[in-house]
């Protein structure tokens, strides 16, 4: 299919090292790791090799990279441990931001009904949390803190580094789901002092249905599928083994690739802000400093993100938004309005999320196309056609 | 795929949209905090809606609801307008998916609104019952917030 994928905070294509890595494991070199015959004992090797390929990306040691079917499993796994462990010594509180993942901001739902008490820091305009509202949060009852590294709707990164030091400082637990950093910006755990981490292959060009997470040493870590002894006893049922090498290749590529990947999606993503802000009344969403390379988040007032992608789409434009229409619910994006934008704006949104496979072409392409599909939903908006006679008065300058 | 082909069809192609200057009555329902708004305009001739024309602030699937639903009362009766049924808009769509049904709601209280608003400049006498009083996002009635 012959489109411009820019849904790249979605999900990505599979890089053709990852694909060619991962084939022999299909039908050369099937063999069960945990069998003792030659070919299960090459698959454990690969296996094996993977986890300390992958532990090297975030400066992990092997033994605490522990596979998962993906990125919510893990942010699944961090919580129940903390909760668990966190409830033996009296302390069920725990600390997250209002901009999360469903992945987090569901599970914790269901400690709050279970009676842990959870706090949600705000993130202000600029998509970020501030320090001192953490330090202030943190009390002797708090097991966890959980807090993303990077969003997937606006893109802005967390200062993760203090986070870590100031979770230390009061030994609480800290998980950051990083889904969206990991192979895309610098994740050193120890320098971050990060006790838990998710991963999801997919969103580096790796396959689906595989991520990792990684648990400090020494952390507790609670038993999340009961059955064989794989994943050290944690998390058992037999390998993945095609997906785990693929997304070892997938990582060890996107890390070594790191800076070059950057240095020619920023640009482009900088080229679309800069044309796409000419459209009057429109706003850019998210820090535009602390942001992740590949992520555009824009709003355009006086229209509907869903109608926009479907324009989008019939012109060959894979893209996002966060208007309630694509959410299945009513509410617009949690994340947009945690960052004060009213309904109306967050409705409009538009999210672009480039990777190593976009073209300047193509960004031309998307800067030509964008504005005129704007005016034409705004020629047939009856909250467009109030805002120009001044029946309505602009949200956005 | 998300929408049936005639979706797709009248959101592509919209019937009947744009502003009339000299409609005879004009409705607008739903609110923009809720992600849609449609505005209905009517022109009436003895009795019968000789034009219609929509604008419409919303999805895929509002856009498309707004236009079928101009197409199905355009010509008609003004008491015929009047049965218009989401429901008969969602058939005529060939479906719309669980969560956009409300998207035809507000398209039959878009054309309701329409025709109250032209029985009120001209003093004729409806069934009040025909308007839902309830603050929605599915049929709009609080465009205030």
């Amino acid at each position: 299919m012959d489109c411009i994928y820019l849904d790249n905070a979605g999900t990505t294509k599979m890089s053709d090292k990852c694909i060619n890595a991962m084939l022999p494991f299909y039908n050369q070199i099937y063999g069960n790791p945990s069998s003792l015959h030659t070919m299960g004992q090459i698959a454990k090797e690969h296996l094996e090799k993977a986890r300390q390929d992958i532990a090297k990306c975030i400066n992990a040691d092997n033994n605490e990279i522990y596979f998962t079917s993906g990125g919510s499993e893990a942010d699944n796994w961090a919580i129940e441990t903390a909760c668990k462990f966190g409830k033996l010594k009296g302390k069920t509180h725990i600390i997250t931001t209002a901009i999360e993942h469903h992945a987090i901001l569901h599970t914790l739902q269901e400690k709050q009904k279970q009676g842990f008490e959870v706090t949600y820091l705000p993130v202000y305009e600029n998509g970020i949390i501030k320090i001192e509202d953490l330090k202030k949060a943190i009390n002797s009852k708090t097991c966890l803190v959980t807090i993303m590294f990077a969003n997937n709707e606006i893109g802005t990164i967390q200062p993760i580094k203090q986070i870590g030091e100031l979770c230390k400082t009061n030994n609480v637990l800290f998980h950051t789901d990083a889904v969206q950093a990991v192979g895309h910006i610098n994740v050193d755990v120890k320098e971050m002092n990060i006790s838990f981490l998710s991963s999801s292959a997919h969103k580096y060009h790796g396959p689906k249905g595989v991520g990792f997470m990684y648990a400090k040493k020494g952390s507790p870590l609670f038993n999340f599928i009961n059955g064989g002894a794989q994943e050290g006893n944690k998390r058992a049922g037999t390998e993945n083994v095609a997906s785990v090498v693929g997304m070892s290749a997938a990582l060890v590529e996107a890390v070594s690739e790191m800076q070059k990947t950057e240095s020619i999606i920023k640009p482009l993503r900088d080229k679309l802000f800069a044309e796409l802000s000419k459209i009057p009344h429109s706003k850019i969403n998210g820090d535009k400093q602390q942001r992740l390379p590949n992520n555009f988040n824009m709003s355009f007032e006086g229209i509907e993100g869903e109608s926009l992608l479907l324009l989008l789409n019939d012109k060959n434009i894979c893209a996002s938004s966060g208007s309630a229409c694509t959410s299945g619910s009513l509410d617009p994006s949690h994340v947009l309005l945690a960052i004060g934008l009213p309904h109306e704006v967050a409705h409009g949104s538009l999210r672009l999320t480039l990777s190593k496979y976009t073209t300047p072409q193509e960004i031309d392409y998307v800067i030509k196309t964008v504005p005129s599909v704007v005016e034409y939903l705004r020629k047939i908006s009856p909250v467009w056609d109030e805002l120009e006679k001044g029946k309505r008065s602009f949200i956005l300058k | 795929m998300l929408y049936s082909e005639k979706v797709m069809d009248h959101f592509r192609n919209p019937r009947n949209v744009g502003e009339m200057i000299d409609a005879d009555g004009i409705g607008e329902v739903g609110n923009a905090k809720c992600g849609d708004i449609m505005r209905m305009y009517i022109k009436v001739k003895n009795d019968i809606i000789t034009d219609v024309k929509f604008m419409t602030f919303g999805c895929g699937s509002a856009i498309a609801t707004s236009s079928m639903a101009t197409e199905m009362i355009k010509g008609k009766p003004i008491n015929e307008a009047l049965q218009l049924t989401n429901k008969a808009v969602v058939e005529a769509l060939d479906g719309l998916p669980t969560h956009k049904i409300h998207c035809s709601v507000l398209a039959e209280e878009a054309v309701k609104a329409a025709v109250k608003n032209y029985f009120d400049k001209n003093n004729i006498e409806y069934d009040k019952s025909l308007y839902c009083a309830n603050d929605c996002c599915a049929c709009g009635n609080h465009d205030n917030e």
